[in-house]
């Protein structure tokens, strides 16, 4: 039995008077690829952004590989933020700076790297996304999966022992999507690393994922692999397998 | 009537949250410029882009505010046959009043709103929060470089609007009233004394700390994509404009009581 490094008990947040989370809970183990599935606005991305601290729960308890993110302030996640990395759905590069810089940011952060090691460790990452040679341009000269392939890059530039991907493949074409589909597993095979995907793609689920939650009505009444989810889930669930969208 | 009671207070309920806010985070801010480490190449991006780019608009405002207020004076003294106070005038209104509220009206219309403009889109497109997710703290990253640009940048452009005003007082003088430039300088430097010049002073620190935390406390706020972040920046040139006034007035009463 793998240990558990994320777990969510009990956890609730409302944005106004939209209950997002209603005391949802789940437990994820190390190195598993799990994929959170769910309407849109389901709060899907909430429940990756309340794993890392980014959006603190009004009542419930998170833990991530061992810190109880509910109870840290800022300063004290920084630890547990070292070791987990965010792929956000749009990439979120920095403007001001090149895609160099961009990679080169967490390193500088927290790693003391002389100029060579850092230039080899930012040309080793563009490298495992198909990327050598953009290093110089700025983010507003990229397309859109190229763009999604540099965040990828700078998600792994600290070596994360979880990665946190929202909506991953949204907006790519199907060779780029592939290629991020192959990094997920490999990752997972290499490196033993633990993924979250937060996804509407269901090839890429059928691809990717170990094991699926199924988020609606702010709790994760479902959680099985996909052949469960497929032949004995709830209807809604069994649905979005079917169409690969969701009817809610 | 509950819909009319709860919308007479929501103003004032929005402006004491946005104030509680902004405290917080200049306090935030404060602690942080004053402990290493500082980014040194954002500051120094911040300091060209919040200075240099300020300074034809601070030039131009404080080179035609003092030919007006010679202008101004010349035909107001003249009805007492005391024009040649121009240069007394001049520089007295522009180093303990105008040159410091204006140039910080401006900066903080142009540099305010920029940074709100700035930190707003990155906020919208998650920037922010990837800082955070990667363990790097926006404060220290995007607040203290801003401001400390802020602090340094206003009181040097004050001290160039001054002079800028005071040389547009001289054209007047010279050119329309007909009085010589030696004449002009020398009642300048007769009328200034060094407390003229710590009020004058005194007030862009003060401006400028209020001009950086607003717009970045609009900014790091900002939601709602690019609507939002039109609404942050209207609203940081509106908040920074009045808070640039209101604090005039108090540091001037202090100043005045704490100098001699």
């Amino acid at each position: 039995m793998k240990d558990i490094v994320i777990s969510f008990e009990e956890v609730s947040r409302a944005f106004g008077k939209k209950r997002v989370l209603d005391h949802a809970s789940f437990e994820i183990a190390g190195g598993e690829i799990v994929a959170i599935l769910g309407a849109s606005g389901s709060g899907k991305s909430v429940t990756l952004k309340t794993i890392n601290g980014l959006i603190t729960p009004d009542e419930g308890k998170v833990e991530v590989l061992g810190h109880t993110v509910t109870e840290l302030s800022e300063e004290e996640l920084s630890p547990m933020r070292r070791r987990v990395s965010y792929l956000f759905q749009g990439g979120a590069l920095f403007d001001s700076m090149s895609v160099f810089e961009n990679i080169a940011f967490p390193l500088r952060e927290h790693l003391d790297l002389s100029r060579e090691e850092l230039r080899e460790k930012v040309e080793e990452l563009l490298a495992m996304v198909d990327l050598e040679g953009v290093g110089p341009l700025s983010p507003s000269e990229l397309s859109g999966g190229m763009k999604k392939r540099v965040a990828v890059a700078r998600a792994l530039a600290l070596e994360p022992e979880i990665i946190l991907y929202d909506e991953p493949t949204t907006g790519l074409d199907p060779v780029t999507g592939e290629t991020i589909a192959h990094l997920i597993l490999d990752l997972d095979r290499r490196l033993g690393v633990t993924s979250v995907v937060v996804t509407h793609d269901i090839p890429l689920v059928l691809r990717v994922a170990d094991r699926v939650l199924f988020l609606e009505d702010g709790r994760f009444d479902f959680t099985g692999s996909i052949e469960e989810a497929r032949s004995s889930g709830p209807e809604t669930v069994r649905n979005f397998f079917k169409s690969g969208v969701i009817h809610a | 009537m509950i819909m009319n009671l709860s919308s007479l207070f929501s103003g004032p309920v929005q402006l004491v949250a946005l104030l509680g806010g902004a405290f917080r985070l200049g306090w935030k801010a404060l602690l942080r410029m004053v402990t290493p480490p500082l980014d040194l190449k954002e500051s120094l991006r911040q300091l060209d882009r919040i200075g240099v780019g300020s300074l034809n608009l601070t030039n131009i405002t404080a080179l035609f505010t003092g030919m007006v207020l010679a202008v101004q004076s010349a035909y107001t003294l003249s009805k007492f046959g005391a024009r040649l106070y121009i240069g007394e005038i001049v520089t007295l209104s522009l180093v303990r009043e105008l040159g410091p509220v204006l140039t910080a009206l401006m900066v903080g219309g142009r540099v305010g709103a920029g940074i709100t403009a700035e930190l707003g889109s990155m906020t919208v497109t998650e920037q922010v929060d990837a800082l955070r997710s990667m363990a790097a703290d926006p404060i220290r990253k995007l607040v203290v470089p801003r401001t400390w640009a802020t602090l340094i940048m206003l009181p040097l452009l004050t001290v160039m609007a001054d002079a800028m005003g005071i040389l547009g007082g001289m054209l007047i003088a010279v050119f329309q009233e007909g009085l010589s430039s030696s004449f002009y300088f020398s009642r300048v430097f007769r009328t200034l004394e060094m407390n003229d010049l710590i009020l004058g002073l005194s007030k862009p620190a003060v401006f400028a700390f209020i001009i950086a935390i607003i717009g970045c406390y609009n900014g790091l706020n900002a939601r709602g994509g690019a609507d939002g972040v039109g609404r942050a920046t209207t609203n940081t040139v509106y908040a920074a404009s009045i808070a640039i006034l209101i604090a005039d007035f108090f540091v001037t009463k202090l100043m005045i009581g704490l100098l001699p």
